[in-house]
């Protein structure tokens, strides 16, 4: 009974760090990303090629003066960002990584903290929860422009979340079930119109096309990011809900940001592209593809040494380097340790979707305009909404049609 | 003691203090912010009942909306502290006494409540839940949609009426 | 396994709290979250019943109550958005003439 406690803290606890690194790196990826697209370079001054930039900004964050508005409500204005990154956190926890199973303290646990019948139906909760943190960030900083930009966010998100839990109502349906891992389950052994794999985006009876879309651009929306980020933005409504909170405060809503982005992706991942699901068959013609998570990590490892040798700075020439032969030593580990290539396949797969999701959603940002708040609000109820009702309607008509059960 | 009854005090003491903090506050969003709290413990309460769609749907929709509903009208029509009028002594010194009494008398007529060996024993699982709500209780579920439009209309017509 | 009396006592609490709240307040907002609060320890009698008697129809009942709730709510705040403007306070006593 302890063990089984002790082993979900440890699990919880190394998520949680893994996390919180990912989230500060994410902040490094979106500004080189950005960068590159607007043909600059984004960061690269401080430690080689900017790696460093996420801990001088974790510093700055943390030595900066936090003044607190004259006639604010205290309690709820140091609740606010609190409530915003928990509730941020917490949603990671019904996520699986893998199929896997790995012994830790002697019991036998799946990769993933928590695996509940209802664990979709917790990140919807956990999102709804999540309008108070903006709601109650504007109202308590006692400010005419955090009030307004808290109002239109909360206004938003609880706009959006509606579109957001119908257009997943299609997945259900297909797959049968609340659960997170039974969702992927149905998604893996077997093929979609006999070469393509299972995922809920092109399985039969209904391709969730539609339903994909709806929740990709609802979940945008809910995370208040570009090109539906009207509230927040720099340039509108001075800093929206977030302009009376500075240094740790502020880090906080950006976090909580950044980890919604995360929690956002990783659902999409599971629900509509098969999760940890490897988009290649797995009969034995395709036994190589096993091998892709060593040929990836050495490659990438190889490319860090030969690109540390060539750089200008020495901290440069040692550090990335060092990196590089990390992953090359890390790539080999997984081709000679017969176990350990079976527990890494279903966590390198999702992670790689996760990433390119990451990737699509600072791309959106980089690319769009901003919408305008009727504009955005309209879009929400007039469009999104309808959309995602009819493709509950069809795949409901699609799966009576063809695979009644 | 077991698990199950620390839990189930543990989330009880947070309703209750929640449920106190509600009718004692000064400030509206206060007492807003605790009846959040009370539907969350309600919601773990639930849970521990093995009612675990009802306990989503609690968080989903009325921690998660109607209270945002709640905080939204409190935040537009700025609400204040609420101001101290000194109405009747007789409510002051006899209202909460009497208040307590009552209170009093439900718990000890429920806590004598002894319930009758289970006549089913259906697993809380949506499925069977949904089952049930759209083969017996079909009637009433289309009502209550109905009943959702009227409040949509009522709402917009409200607002409307700028006077 | 908690005994099924332990809810109903808590319920029953809950529901006394909200009616002291519903009686003494006069912040019209607090009254209408009192009534909540009554609602809430009414659902949470039903789904202790439900499990008591291991049959569904309590649970199914209690999301009739959160819908009803929220029709309730959403055009009991537009009325008191209104008076609210007419009156310029939140205070139930300073609404007790006929004509608004």
């Amino acid at each position: 009974m302890t063990a089984l406690f002790l082993v979900g803290l440890i699990k919880a606890v190394v998520l949680l760090l893994i996390l919180l690194t990912v989230l500060a790196y994410l902040s490094l990826f979106e500004r080189k990303v950005i960068a590159h697209i607007q043909t600059r370079w984004g960061p690269y001054r401080v430690g080689p090629h900017g790696l460093l930039q996420p801990l001088a900004d974790g510093l700055k964050f943390l030595f900066k003066e936090d003044p607190t508005p004259a006639a604010a409500d205290r309690f709820v204005y140091f609740l606010a960002p609190f409530l915003a990154l928990t509730l941020a956190l917490t949603s990671v926890a019904v996520i699986p990584f893998g199929p896997a199973t790995i012994r830790i303290l002697g019991v036998e646990t799946r990769l993933g903290v928590a695996d509940l019948n209802i664990g979709l139906l917790i990140i919807f909760s956990v999102t709804a929860l999540g309008v108070y943190g903006i709601a109650l960030a504007g109202w308590s900083s006692n400010s005419k422009y955090s009030l307004l930009g808290g109002l239109r966010s909360s206004a938003q998100m609880i706009s959006y979340e509606l579109a957001l839990t119908l257009s997943v109502v299609g997945v259900l349906l297909m797959a049968g079930s609340f659960s997170l891992r039974d969702i992927v389950n149905a998604q893996s052994g077997r093929t979609a119109w006999g070469f393509l794999p299972a995922w809920t985006i092109v399985a039969a009876p209904f391709p969730q096309i539609i339903g994909f879309f709806c929740y990709f651009v609802a979940a945008v929306a809910e995370t208040n990011r570009a090109p539906f980020d009207l509230p927040e933005a720099e340039s509108e409504l001075v800093a929206g809900f977030h302009t009376e909170y500075a240094s740790f405060k502020f880090a906080m809503f950006f976090m909580a940001e950044y980890a919604n982005m995360i929690t956002v992706s990783c659902l999409a991942t599971i629900m509509f592209f098969g999760g940890w699901t490897s988009p290649f068959p797995a009969t034995p013609l395709w036994g190589w593809t096993l091998f892709l998570p060593t040929v990836c990590f050495a490659a990438f490892g190889a490319y860090l040494v030969w690109d540390g040798l060539r750089y200008e700075t020495a901290l440069g020439k040692t550090i990335l380097p060092a990196l590089g032969l990390a992953l090359i030593a890390l790539g080999i580990l997984f081709a000679a340790v017969p176990g350990v290539n079976g527990v890494v396949q279903g966590p390198f797969w999702f992670l790689l979707k996760v990433f390119a999701f990451l990737f699509v959603y600072v791309w959106t940002r980089a690319t769009f305009p901003r919408f305008r708040y009727d504009q955005l609000m309209s879009v929400g109820w007039k469009v999104l909404l309808p959309m995602s009702i009819v493709n509950v309607v069809l795949t409901s008509a699609a799966i009576l049609r063809w695979s009644p059960k | 003691m077991s698990a199950q009854l620390a839990v189930f005090f543990l989330l009880a003491a947070l309703a209750v203090a929640g449920a106190v903090s509600l009718i004692f506050a000064r400030h509206p969003i206060r007492s807003a912010l605790s009846l959040i709290v009370v539907m969350v413990a309600l919601a773990g309460l639930y849970l521990l009942l093995g009612a675990e769609f009802v306990a989503a749907v609690q968080i989903i929709v009325y921690a998660g909306a109607i209270m945002v509903l709640f905080v939204f009208v409190i935040m537009l029509l700025n609400a204040g502290e609420e101001e101290r009028t000194n109405f009747s002594r007789l409510a002051k010194t006899a209202g909460l006494p009497l208040a307590v009494a009552l209170g009093a008398f439900l718990a000890a007529a429920a806590a004598k409540y002894a319930p009758s060996s289970g006549t089913g024993t259906a697993a809380a699982s949506t499925k069977t839940l949904s089952t049930m709500l759209f083969r017996d209780f079909v009637f009433p579920f289309e009502l209550t949609s109905f009943l959702i439009l009227i409040a949509i209309l009522g709402a917009l017509v409200l607002a409307q009426r700028e006077g | 396994m908690v005994a099924t009396s332990y809810y109903l006592v808590l319920s029953a609490i809950l529901f006394g709290l909200g009616v002291v709240g519903f009686v003494f307040r006069r912040n019209v907002i607090t009254i209408f979250m009192s009534i909540e609060l009554m609602l809430n320890a009414v659902n949470l009698a039903f789904v202790a019943f439900s499990q008591a008697l291991g049959k569904l129809d309590g649970q199914v009942f209690v999301l009739f109550v959160i819908v009803v709730a929220a029709a309730e709510a959403t055009v009991g705040l537009g009325v008191i958005i209104l008076i609210a403007r007419q009156r310029q306070s939140l205070n139930v006593e300073r609404v007790n003439l006929l004509k608004l």
